[in-house]
């Protein structure tokens, strides 16, 4: 088992956040994993893009030209990765203000309204839980859910462990949004 | 009466300090540093400290210090001491730790160590010569040098225009709340070195008790820079380098 | 754990006695960890933040000077800051670590990944004749490991020695596996191993004076051979190297740090293809794996070094190997780091079709 992906969006969307849960997540899952992140300087507002590998072997790469499953959330991240996913493998993007979505036959593209979905829980903060929601759903290798829990467990620092609950129910959200 | 009767304990009234090594010293006869060194030595001997001491020597003429004084000894970088000194303080925390500049290595290249180890309150010595001069490499301008005062790269005496003021580090660390002891004294009498040597076991006793920082400035002589006799120096001394570096005690806490 | 916290971790099981750091990134993780760790509290070990890369350089100096297990972490401006204590540490036989995680350059340059201070890492970097011991680590996992061996190669022989890394690997997070405690050594023990170590003439045994200077000619030059016969010894004994697939390869890539890892990916789609390619990567890049490059390129079409820089490491390949075969490079400067893809086709086109 090999997973190859990249969550790619705006800085302040909780992009590294969500790839640190899926990694450690991996980490809890008895996988070898491997986070690496490509950011600018800014804080807030600039470009954030995470690779997240999870395998059974020993990982080479941790820079790769193509992934099993691309999570863009904006528009200039579909357009930079959207040629970069394998053939059978997966787009996710929050439609949310795309006026240009991805074509491509080869490969399932699917749309999400993440944004939409954390309003509806009340705390936009969760709006990266919900993606990471939709990403567990979607991605070929299903990480059991006990281990993503223990996964959030490991990568919230403790002060910000009674938010667990509420991260897992819009994780829950999120994966409903893919799961009809 | 032969020299074997006249040496003997009771008609002793001068011995040389265990702690400074018999060998010529490189110093300038008239040079301050020599003095300075002898109540160092003094010191550490009287508080029973030479198994606990390191000093910190500086770039410029007391770059040999190590040489002099039997303690251990660490030769820093240029202006460096003080960063020297932290570490050792830090790490070997029943040591007494003792730094001793010249004023560039204090003032000039090495400010921002000073203040820096002195606000941090280091439990150390600074041990400043101020001779408004660079002795070793010819007599350049010094940060400390006077207005007016010749000096190889002030061949027409300083100018404020063209070089600025003469930087008073000794009154700025006074300011600092890391440091507990900052006092300015001269060698050039009997009297003088007996309270520099006061200073000097002062300072030593805060670092100890691990008061803070203390500085023992010594406004000193450099009569081969200065281009004059070790007695013309002194009078020079105390006409000009008092007035502008006044000496006594700048902070007692 | 990212790269840069794993080291912190590291150095306090270690049993390292003080860190001295100034915040730069791509490293400032290594002394925000430590400070949120607080080893203080349990070690005993002393983190300082400096008011200077400069000021931390010669606490490590002043640390290392009285025998204890000290180190500080920078990147590539900072370590440029940095090489005056590092001159004076070599000058003077001290033990010490120094993290560079590289970032591009020149000048201020970028904050992304680069390994443009090969040459200033192997060749010295300050002034004098001097080498450190420099590690480059590919892994997270390595980067805890080159902590211990570091302090351990740096007080076997009394020099300095470097962890080379690049961005990749100071912010990547991988697992990791750290060591068992190693409890600091009794200022008793210090005295043993450091009998040199100026902390205070404990017993009124003979001062010590820890120093670089020495204006005598012929004594200096005395100084210099010492130096010189310590790094005859250390390219003896301490040359490491790990070798992928390289028995039965057409050509070879010779790559280090994060980069051979992506070097290792692009040789599984070389591969794929039908090219045999092996991968030579330096562990330690001074002492340079003279001997096993040498070996490795026996009987092989070409090399490939593949470095994000503008050519630094090719100049020690070439050497090892008398360019008895065609040696290109293949770089990505500014902080822009090569696809396995893009180092297949840099194979195909500087090398294969030449």
């Amino acid at each position: 088992m090999k997973q190859e992906i990249i969550i790619a969006g705006f800085g302040g969307q909780g992009v590294l956040m969500m790839g640190k849960i899926l990694a450690y997540s991996g980490l809890m899952d008895d996988k070898e994993v491997t986070w690496m992140p490509s950011y600018g300087p800014e804080q807030r507002g600039g470009t954030a893009n995470v690779t997240v590998i999870l395998s059974d072997d020993r990982i080479s790469s941790p820079v790769l030209d193509a992934y099993d499953v691309v999570v863009a959330l904006n528009q200039q991240s579909i357009d930079k990765f959207s040629g970069r996913v394998k053939p059978g493998g997966i787009l996710i993007y929050d439609s949310n203000g795309i006026h240009n979505p991805p074509v491509r036959s080869d490969i399932t593209i699917l749309p999400i309204d993440a944004m939409e979905a954390t309003f509806r829980i009340g705390h936009p903060k969760a709006y990266n839980m919900v993606v990471l929601g939709a990403l567990l759903e979607a991605m070929p290798y299903k990480l059991p859910m006990e281990n993503v829990a223990k996964g959030l467990m490991k990568s919230l620092p403790e002060r910000h462990h009674n938010l667990i609950p509420l991260n897992r129910e819009a994780i829950e959200i999120g994966r409903k949004l893919l799961s009809k | 009466m032969e020299l074997k009767d006249i040496i003997k304990e009771e008609n002793k009234v001068y011995s040389k300090p265990e702690l400074l090594d018999d060998v010529h010293m490189h110093y300038c006869p008239g040079c301050s540093h020599g003095v300075v060194h002898k109540l160092i030595a003094e010191v550490v001997a009287e508080m029973g400290l030479t198994e606990k001491t390191v000093g910190i020597s500086p770039v410029g003429c007391a770059v040999f210090a190590y040489n002099y004084i039997d303690v251990d000894w660490v030769e820093a970088a240029h202006g460096r001491a003080p960063a020297v000194a932290t570490a050792i303080s830090r790490l070997w925390p029943e040591d007494v730790v003792f730094t001793y500049q010249g004023d560039g290595d204090m003032a000039a290249i090495g400010t921002a160590e000073t203040i820096h180890a002195a606000n941090r309150g280091e439990n150390i010595v600074m041990i400043f010569i101020n001779n408004a001069i660079y002795g070793m490499t010819g007599g350049q301008m010094a940060p400390t040098t006077l207005i007016g005062q010749k000096t190889a790269t002030t061949p027409y005496g300083r100018r404020v225009d063209l070089n600025g003021h003469p930087l008073e580090i000794t009154d700025i660390l006074a300011t600092l709340p890391g440091t507990c002891y900052v006092t300015r004294q001269a060698v050039h009498t009997p009297a003088g070195a007996r309270k520099t040597k006061a200073a000097i076991k002062k300072a030593f006793e805060n670092a100890l008790t691990k008061k803070g920082t203390s500085v023992v400035e010594v406004v000193s002589t450099c009569n081969s820079g200065w281009k004059l006799s070790p007695v013309k120096a002194n009078e020079w001394m105390e006409e000009n380098m008092f007035k502008h570096y006044p000496l006594g005690d700048l902070k007692v806490d | 754990m990212k790269g840069n916290e794993a080291v912190a971790h590291a150095a306090i099981r270690y049993g390292c006695d003080g860190y001295f750091g100034y915040p730069i990134t791509p490293q400032s993780e290594v002394l925000e960890t430590l400070e949120a760790l607080m080893p203080w509290e349990t070690t005993g070990m002393v983190v300082l933040q400096a008011e200077s890369e400069v000021a931390a350089i010669n606490m490590v100096y002043g640390g290392a000077a009285s025998g204890k297990a000290v180190m500080t972490s920078s990147s590539s401006p900072g370590i440029s800051l940095k090489q005056e204590g590092i001159s004076y540490m070599a000058g003077a036989f001290l033990p010490a670590l120094i993290l560079n995680v590289m970032r591009g350059g020149p000048g201020l340059g970028t904050i992304q990944p680069s390994q443009a201070d090969y040459f200033q890492a192997t060749k010295g970097g300050g002034h004098g004749d001097y080498h450190l011991i420099v590690l480059a680590p590919s892994s997270v996992q390595e980067m805890v490991d080159f902590v211990g061996l570091g302090f351990d190669l740096a007080f076997k022989y009394r020099v300095p020695s470097m962890i080379l890394a690049d961005g990749i690997v100071g912010q990547m997070m991988e697992k990791v596996v750290l060591p068992p405690f190693r409890p600091r050594r009794t200022d008793e023990e210090i005295r043993k191993q450091c009998p040199w170590a100026t902390n205070g003439r404990t017993g009124k045994r003979k001062r010590n004076v820890v120093t670089s200077l020495e204006l005598e000619s012929s004594r200096m030059e005395e100084v210099n051979h010492r130096l010189q016969e310590c790094y005859r010894e250390i390219e003896k004994a301490e040359t490491r190297c790990e070798e992928i697939d390289t028995d039965d390869a057409d050509y070879l890539i010779v790559a280090f740090g994060s980069i051979a890892r992506i070097c290792a990916k692009a040789m599984e789609l070389a591969r794929e293809k039908g090219i045999k390619v092996g991968i030579l990567r330096p562990i330690t890049l001074w002492p340079f794996p003279k001997e096993a490059v040498r070996k490795a390129a026996d009987g092989k079409k070409g090399i490939l070094c593949v470095e994000l820089n503008a050519g630094q490491m090719i100049e020690d390949v070439r050497l090892a190997i008398h360019d008895c075969i065609p040696v290109e490079h293949y770089g990505r400067l500014g902080g822009i780091i090569p696809s396995p893809t893009e180092i297949v086709e840099a194979l195909e086109n500087k090398i294969i079709e030449k």
